[in-house]
């Protein structure tokens, strides 16, 4: 039988750094305070927590024997990848442990003819596609933090990218995992095959947030660089306009590449920090990649040409060579740190809605900004209707976080009215946990608690995110009834 | 075209079913009864929940109930130039869309633009408890809460009674050509993946005999450029020929010896057993017309990555032993699975070993 530990944190260091010495080497281990704060917080910095303890194993092995031990004695474990998620999925558990996947970070093959590439978690998202460049190959999903995001963390949040209107989302494009359950055994799933026996476990492993298994290989997909990509920028004065465009591009059967969307404020910001050449007098603009056969992306840009100046547009680009088209897509990449210089902090949503909702949307997004006096920019993926917009606010205003939050919850609640979804990319997390109780009804949820006990009966990966419990829902529906303010912000809520 | 719910009555009799432990064998219209074999228990017909719920081209989304036909679906789709791009095989006229998406079932387009699974955008289903459960829903993007409607996509019913799914659907390709090439197996394999491999509007590829047939889609100047870059003879009636290899009506099916289905990574060389091939989703799905012993199958796709299953035996017949094996160490957890969703066990038990 085992023994449930209750620990303090520094108890938990005690008890458990020696057993993990035994398999680790002293590097993989951090202890002290000042080696655990840069893991006290994701990419979304209002949550923070101190961890137990962090390990950073270096081989699959290891990973194991510390799962192995964590679930002997019931240590919580939270994964995590390169920290870059933006709702709080990796925020550390104090009595618990913070298992780094960074270290585990090589490409094992890529496999030209078959093209695949397998690759260890921590490798970074776009190390895959440099790696598979000389082949002409790539892989397609690709987040704006590609930079930095690994891949186990693009599988655990099912990450989505400019890219993904046409060429999926990572769920479309991993085609092989293994992971280990929360007691540390290795499970294989699906390989180099276009499927594999009994249920889709990679489908639900994919964007199951660290609650399922710790995903410790990948095989992806890759795809033929096209053969070209052009972009056009259009330029509109009116958001409606905008948003009908895309609608109309989609209609004629068009499947751009990418397509996105900016507004006033986000052009500006970006403009003013990339000098990407936008219209800063624009009430948006969108930007449209085309690519595939030099052909077919000729045929195209007439036609999306048209359509756009059809819907109003009332001005189109097209990039002339590669480095006018790097250019205007500067200016989208950098959208998130451009509008961050416009206030000191700011707070990134992401819901989905159906594209027809759009422009409708957006207006009812500025008025409720309007309403509580705290300005939002929006950048996003117009073509699947993922919205992102951001928050601007100060932390050190005091009640600013709030509003801020209350805003956000809001804005997801018009996603979910418009028959969207809370998110569409980023998780749930910590963060939209509350909204999840607003997305989905008790039985819904009792079944994610299923599932959940299926891979891990003790409830010892990632505790208390992505699914609220139903005490918590009970909770959040009265908490609803008085006003959306929440009656006690200082109490812990998960 | 009928257009009626009956989720409540469904509901209702599954959780009566459940109450009294009484197996339930949930149909459509049996078109895949030789793929899947006997289920076992009481009949549970959903051909009487059916109709579009809701289809809105310029989302790209159609959402109808299980019991309704796949050719109404895609009749409707083709009203605006629309298809379901995993070209899902109908064995039969009446083929409904929840026995599609419960066998997981998709076409030669597969390895191009994705599998069935990859375009089920969302699905409501009655648990093994009887209660109506909705996950997902009719947006691009999605990752609220588990991808609980892809897990239904091939689990045959054994999670659940579908009763609506919500598919992505995509514009039909301007133009579409098919190809024929003279090549045996080995060499065309490795055509097929080295073109896979580069920018070519590539969305089928096949080989039997010593014929590999191929086709492109997509803008008629990339299609026709793509045509010159390969060369290749036109195939005047490409359609039907991707419509029979879909519906294994070609000539290759009709044969006594048991038909076996390999899953192999596409680039995978052939494979040797004795039997006669027929090789689709660019090397990826390979079928094959065998006397051979089951233990020398499963090893061969094995050894190469791959699994491997009989798939019915001769026409008529009608009776598979069902999916390939799992491994051993998969076995826990969907047996976990199984009890989290039908926790009395009476959804298509047969299916479940
Ligand atoms: C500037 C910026 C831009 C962004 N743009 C996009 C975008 O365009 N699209 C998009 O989808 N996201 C975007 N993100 C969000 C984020 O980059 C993605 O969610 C990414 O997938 C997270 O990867 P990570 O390695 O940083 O994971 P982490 O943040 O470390 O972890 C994320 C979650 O995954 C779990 N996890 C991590 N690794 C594993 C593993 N090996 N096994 C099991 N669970 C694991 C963690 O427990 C946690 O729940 C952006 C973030 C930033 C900061």
């Amino acid at each position: 039988m085992n023994v449930v530990h209750s620990f303090t944190p520094a108890g938990l260091r005690e008890f458990l750094v020696p057993k993990l010495r035994a398999f680790l080497p002293a590097a993989a281990l951090l202890t002290a305070d000042e080696e655990l704060r840069p893991y006290e917080c994701d990419g979304l910095s209002a949550y923070r927590r101190v961890p137990g303890l962090v390990v950073m194993p270096e081989t699959v092995e290891q990973v194991a024997q510390t799962l192995k031990l964590c679930a002997h004695h019931r240590v919580p474990v939270v994964a995590r990848g390169a920290g870059t998620g933006l709702s709080g999925g990796a925020l550390p558990h104090s009595e618990g442990v913070l298992l780094s996947l960074a270290r585990l970070n090589r490409i094992m093959e890529i496999d030209v003819l078959n093209c695949t590439a397998t690759v260890e978690p921590g490798v970074r998202n776009l190390a895959i596609s440099e790696a598979a460049a000389p082949h002409g190959l790539y892989y397609a999903p690709d987040p704006s933090s590609q930079i930095a995001c690994s891949i186990g963390g693009n599988v655990a949040e099912n990450a989505g990218g400019v890219h993904c209107l046409k060429y999926g989302l990572t769920v479309h494009n991993v085609l092989g995992l293994k992971f280990l359950t929360s007691d540390g055994e290795l499970i294989r799933l699906g390989g180099k095959t276009l499927d594999a026996p009994g249920y889709d476990l990679l489908a639900l492993l994919t964007g199951s947030e660290g609650m399922l298994g710790v995903i410790v290989e990948i095989t992806v997909k890759l795809l033929p660089r096209p053969e070209r990509a052009q972009v056009m920028l259009a330029a509109f004065d009116d958001l409606e306009n905008a948003g009908g465009a895309v609608a109309a591009i989609i209609a004629a059967g068009i499947i751009p590449a990418g397509l996105e969307m900016m507004d006033r404020l986000a052009i500006r910001a970006a403009e003013d920090f990339v000098h990407a050449g936008y219209p800063v007098g624009a009430a948006a603009i969108l930007l449209c990649e085309l690519d595939g056969t030099n052909e077919e992306v000729s045929d195209g840009i007439l036609r999306v040409r048209e359509l756009l100046l059809e819907h109003g547009a009332t001005e189109v680009r097209t990039a002339r060579d590669e480095a006018e088209r790097l250019k205007m897509w500067a200016g989208r990449k950098a959208a998130f740190p451009a509008v961050g210089r416009l206030a000191p902090d700011y707070y990134c949503m992401d819901g989905t809605i159906p594209r027809k909702h759009l422009a409708g949307v957006l207006a009812q997004i500025s008025a409720l900004s309007r309403e509580y006096g705290l300005p939002v920019a929006n950048v996003f993926h117009a073509g699947d209707g993922n919205l992102h917009p951001l928050i601007l606010y100060d932390a050190n205003k005091p009640g600013d976080l709030t509003r801020t939050e209350e805003l956000g919850g809001k804005i997801l609640e018009l996603c979910i009215a418009a028959g969207g979804t809370i998110t569409g990319e980023h998780g749930v997390g910590v963060e939209k946990i509350d909204q999840m109780c607003a997305q989905f009804g008790s039985a819904e949820l009792a079944q994610f608690h299923a599932v959940k006990r299926a891979f891990d009966p003790h409830g010892l990966l990632n505790p208390g995110k992505a699914v609220p419990t139903l005490a918590r829902c009970a909770e959040f529906g009265r908490m609803h009834v008085h006003g959306g303010k929440l009656a006690f912000p200082g109490i812990e809520r998960f | 075209m009928n257009n009626t719910d009956i989720s409540i009555t469904l509901a209702e009799t599954v959780r009566e079913a459940a109450e009294r432990n009484k197996p339930l064998a949930i149909h459509g219209n049996g078109t895949k009864r030789f793929f899947i074999g006997d289920l076992g228990g009481e009949p549970l017909d959903v051909t009487g929940h059916r109709g579009i719920v809701s289809y809105e081209p310029t989302e790209l989304v159609v959402s109808a109930r299980a019991g309704t036909p796949l050719a109404e679906i895609e009749a409707r789709l083709a009203e605006h130039n629309q298809m379901l791009a995993f070209e899902p095989p109908h064995f039969g006229a009446d083929a409904t869309l929840g026995g599609t998406i419960a066998c997981g079932l998709s076409g030669p387009r597969r390895p191009y633009a994705g599998a069935a699974r990859d375009h089920v955008l969302g699905v409501k289903m009655i648990n093994g408890c009887g209660e109506i459960l909705a996950f997902g829903g009719q947006v691009m993007k999605n990752v609220a809460g588990y991808d609980l409607s892809r897990l239904m996509v091939g689990a045959l019913g054994t999670l659940g009674v579908l009763l609506e799914v919500s598919l992505k659907v995509l514009p039909k390709p301007a133009s579409e050509i098919t190809l024929m090439f003279e090549l045996p197996a080995d060499r065309a394999i490795v055509a097929m993946n080295t073109w896979a491999g580069r920018p070519l509007p590539l969305s089928a590829a096949s080989h039997s005999g010593d014929t590999l047939a191929i086709r492109l889609s997509g803008a008629a100047q990339a299609v026709q450029a793509a045509h010159a870059k390969l060369g290749g003879e036109v195939v005047e009636k490409g359609e039907e020929f991707w419509r029979e290899l879909r519906e294994h009506r070609r000539g290759f099916f009709r044969d006594d010896a048991p038909l076996w289905r390999l899953s192999v990574p596409p680039a995978v060389p052939p494979l040797k057993l004795p039997g006669k091939w027929l090789i689709d989703w660019g090397g990826g799905q390979r079928w094959i017309k065998t006397q051979a012993p089951a233990a020398e199958i499963h090893d061969a796709a094995e050894q190469v990555g791959g699994h491997a299953a009989m798939v019915g035996a001769a026409e008529g017949r009608g009776t598979g032993p069902g999916p390939a094996a799992l491994a051993p160490e998969l076995v826990p957890l969907h047996r976990n699975l199984k009890q989290a969703f039908d926790p009395h066990a009476i959804l298509n038990r047969a299916m479940v070993s």
